[in-house]
């Protein structure tokens, strides 16, 4: 059946059934392959997009339950949002497979909430996992795209100098 | 090939060398004895080797790119960053405009030089190539100053060269690399080209050395397996047996073809295979298919009764298998000694099956068309992926082309001697056949499912103190499946996978008497490398039993490693110990309601000391500030060293606080992370990397991040008036205050 989703500011019409989770439709269907297939059942976050500014993970989503809303992935961050130029700065990712859902996840926390506390950055991101355990870059990378901090001349982060 | 993949024609071997080369690999009855460099030799037979003037490591564009070939997987570790920049010091490349590009299958040419096949792992990235691309870096260096030398009619030893740009100030010359290429492509490589010293790097050890491919990583276009489109490609996935080593005995397909998108339903050996225009159609698909399955031979025991069977064997009883047999190590001394006197510590240590639960579920794309095979995935030892292949489709190993993409995590588990999701992915693209490629899809619970864990592991510890304090005598007793049982290359005489960490540790060398021995039953459970191998165990019963030993003799845990360390000679141990425990101000008190623990371990060529800081939440360990302190030799990105510290902490402290793979009946119980429990943001510590100043070559940081944070915080809940921690996790009901 035919679909039409709001997707990044197009309307797009899709064939799928209504059944189909929105990251099927995302990645097989549009080719928008940044948003990632990780556990199928909303527990990883990989899979988050925002509907409506909104973090939802798509993997657990229906196609059916979205028609009214604006749905924002990845690819419409442009790379150069502060999100993701701290991303950059910081070498937040390793694998890089959880990015994806991590910055969506914190562009609606940035959005929601401008100054983050550790705690409200904690509240806000603990439904994404990252396996390789970047956590604490995605922590300096949320409080320096917040303006809280500033990133050091020398790039140098926490390898210490002795 | 036809019109669905269009690639160079590849060899296809004769009927009689495909049989020839069927019948002498199966079993990899080939590949014993084999040397590492002939199997490099052999297994690359039938690749092509058309490398550009510069060799197979660097290539340089018309522009002036520098590109640098990578032989390694990036899945993670940073190895791309810190390969690129060994070439790159060497060569005076420009840092900031080099790229990095990912080789293709070729042993001949990309072997790991510490495995003798084409592979990452064990943390070598780095050290096995450091030389190696020193001399490519060097000698490309000296073909472009040559070429300029003769361009411009000059001295070659008045020409310098930076970022890329090179010079002869007497005459104001200068060219970038790109207006010299054609030039230095001519030139003859020198055989032993001129090495820097190290003293005058300018990129090596410097926080110039940055990730390459952090943007494409934080703009979603890094590409994985899953983000593969091809044309008239086929999404497949497979209805797994519910236990190891149960087959198919027959099945019905009828619901699963009505699945709008279903393509094809068919039987392969690991299964029941569909495959489907999409992947949300292969999963309905696959869900709908009625699978009867023969389970004669399959493992029924639990998880529970493999332990209890451990335990007994490490206890006296003989096991089931005559052929089994302990096998000593680091034994020294009259053993009867090690098992009389007083115990200071008398315990055992339980370690569970672990599944590596990388972000991204295994996958693969394959394309089959007769005896041509094309692999496309994060092939983790593609050597051993073309071999697995050139079985399944008869071909020569050599000729199986290997595409490899960055991997959303593996941490060991896209590496095994079955290449066991790739070799799927073949049989199912073998059945379609005609070139029509085809991706695998496992979903979460068909990769947390898959076995290949890190094993169940069981130790018996008994130590006897001398008069100072100090152990006098150690018995030890370890009880685990075999990593190495299975590989090509034969079962070694000893597995030091299963041991290594106690075999080798200064605490069996500073004492006088020692009887450690190990054995490896066998179990239906198949079992890997999990990020540190035998190191997630072993560091974690030397250095917890070292704390309870120290709190016997009334000694602090540091003051009594010094000692150890002293009369070991174990030099890197007490420098990074010394770090660790200054940095963290372990001669201050912790600040208030934390409590500090310590672990010093070595693997992989480098020494970690962690000094963790551990409170209880709701009788649950958490974890907040930790300082690591490491000796990896000489640190070629020190950030990426940080990173991996990090990580790997973090990686430790998970499985430490929540993981745990439990069979029921021979049933995996944990299929997602709804139930295979991993840490989070709220729960993630706060790593402060401390790198020992080093002039010797590099050594691993991908791995030995993780060993001491587990044992770190068993000693610092020891040192809050807890009970030793005889198993992991330390959290064994969620929510639920659970400390025994």
């Amino acid at each position: 059946m035919t679909t039409t989703l709001n997707i990044n500011g197009k309307a797009v019409s899709v064939q799928a059934a209504a059944d189909t989770p929105l990251l099927w439709v995302l990645r097989d269907e549009l080719l928008l392959t940044g948003t990632k297939y990780g556990c199928g059942i909303a527990q990883c976050g990989a899979c988050t997009v925002l509907a409506d500014g909104q973090p939802i993970r798509s993997c657990s989503t229906p196609i059916a339950a979205l028609a009214s809303a604006k749905i924002t992935t990845i690819e419409s961050l442009g790379g150069s949002s502060p999100l993701q130029v701290a991303w950059v700065a910081n070498d937040v990712p390793q694998c890089g497979y959880c990015q994806s859902g991590q910055l969506m996840s914190a562009t609606a926390l940035l959005a929601q909430t401008p100054k983050p506390t550790d705690e409200q950055i904690d509240a806000a991101m603990s439904g994404n996992i990252c396996r390789c355990g970047t956590y604490q870059r995605i922590k300096a990378a949320i409080k320096e795209a917040s303006g809280q901090t500033h990133p050091k001349p020398d790039m140098a982060k926490s390898a210490a100098k002795v | 090939m036809n019109s669905f993949f269009k690639t160079p024609v590849l060899p296809v071997p004769t009927r009689r060398q495909a049989l020839g080369i069927g019948a002498t690999l199966a079993g990899g009855a080939l590949l014993i004895g084999c040397s590492p460099n002939a199997l490099g030799k052999m297994m690359s037979l039938g690749a092509k080797h058309d490398f550009d003037a510069f060799g197979p490591f660097i290539k340089v564009a018309a522009d002036g790119t520098v590109t640098v070939v990578s032989k390694h997987i990036e899945f993670g570790q940073g190895n791309h960053a810190g390969l690129a920049a060994i070439a790159a010091e060497e060569m005076d490349a420009d840092w900031d405009k080099l790229k990095v590009e990912q080789a293709p299958a070729n042993a001949g040419a990309y072997a790991n030089l510490g495995m003798g096949v084409q592979g990452t792992g064990g943390s070598s990235a780095i050290s096995n190539s450091w030389m190696q691309l020193r001399n490519a870096g060097a000698a490309a260096r000296a073909m472009f100053v040559q070429a300029a030398a003769t361009t411009w009619g000059v001295p070659a030893k008045d020409i310098s060269v930076k970022d890329g740009v090179v010079s002869h100030v007497a005459s104001g010359k200068q060219a970038h690399f790109g207006e010299l290429v054609a030039a230095a492509a001519k030139v003859a490589p020198p055989q032993k080209p001129a090495l820097k010293d190290p003293k005058s790097f300018t990129l090596i050890g410097t926080d110039r050395v940055r990730r390459k491919d952090s943007a494409a990583k934080s703009t979603g276009t890094a590409r994985f397996t899953q983000d593969v489109h091809l044309p008239h490609m086929l999404t497949a996935m497979v209805a797994h047996p519910p236990r190891f080593g149960a087959t198919v005995a027959s099945f019905d397909a009828s619901a699963a073809r009505k699945v709008p998108g279903v393509v094809d339903v068919f039987q392969i050996a690991t299964g029941v295979a569909v495959v489907a225009d999409n992947t949300w159609a292969a999963r309905k698909g696959r869900d709908a298919v009625v699978v009867k399955w023969d389970e004669t031979k399959a493992e029924k025991r639990g998880s529970d009764q493999l332990r209890a069977e451990f335990t007994a064997l490490a206890a006296g009883k003989a096991p089931a298998d005559a052929k089994l047999a302990w096998k000593p190590f680091d034994s020294k001394g009259d053993a009867s000694m090690a098992a009389g006197g007083t115990a200071a510590v008398e315990t055992t240590y339980d370690f569970p099956y672990l599944a590596h639960a990388s972000m991204e579920p295994l996958d693969c794309v394959a394309i089959v068309d007769g005896h041509s095979a094309k692999l496309i995935h994060g092939s983790q030892i593609p050597t051993v992926d073309q071999l697995n292949t050139a079985k399944i489709v008869g071909a020569l190993p050599g000729a199986i082309e290997v595409e490899t993409l960055f991997a959303g995590g593996s941490f060991g588990r896209r590496a095994n001697f079955q290449s066991d999701y790739a070799a799927e992915c073949v049989h199912i693209a073998k059945h379609v056949g005609k070139g029509r490629p085809v991706k695998l899809v496992w979903t979460r619970e068909d990769d947390m499912a898959a076995g290949y864990y890190r094993p169940l592991v069981h130790h018996a510890v008994r130590v006897t103190l001398d008069k100072d304090g100090f152990p006098a005598a150690w018995r030890q007793r370890v009880v685990t499946q075999s990593i190495m049982k299975g590989s090509p290359t034969g079962m070694p005489k000893f597995d030091d996978t299963a041991v290594e960490g106690a075999k080798g540790s200064p605490y069996l060398k500073a004492t006088p008497i020692v009887d450690a021995q190990v054995i490896l039953p066998d179990a239906g459970v198949p079992v890997l490398w999990w990020r540190s191998v035998g190191a997630t165990h072993t560091a974690f019963v030397m250095e917890h039993t070292i704390d309870q030993l120290a709190k016997k003799a009334g000694k602090d845990p540091v003051a009594y490693r010094r000692v150890l360390y002293a009369k070991a000679g174990a030099d890197r141990r007490l420098a990074v110990l010394n770090l660790a425990a200054d940095k963290a101000g372990w001669d201050k008190p912790a600040p208030a309601g934390w409590t500090r623990g310590v672990a010093v371990h070595e693997s992989f060529g480098s020494v970690v000391a962690h000094v963790a800081e551990v409170k209880l939440v709701n009788g649950e360990p958490r974890v907040g500030r930790v300082v690591v302190a490491i000796d990896c030799g000489t640190a070629i990105a020190p950030d990426q060293v940080a990173a991996q510290m990090e990580g790997g902490t973090c990686y430790g402290l998970s499985a430490a606080l929540f993981g745990k793979i439990t069979l029921k009946d021979g049933q995996v119980q944990e299929r997602n992370f709804d139930g295979y429990r991993v840490l989070r943001h709220n729960e993630a510590p706060t790593v402060e990397t401390y790198i020992l100043p080093s002039s010797k070559p590099p050594s691993g940081v991908g791995e030995p991040g993780v060993p001491g944070i587990a044992p770190a915080v068993a000693n610092a809940l020891l040192a809050m008036g807890q009970p030793p921690t005889t198993s992991l996790p330390f959290v064994k009901t969620w929510g639920l205050a659970a400390l025994s």
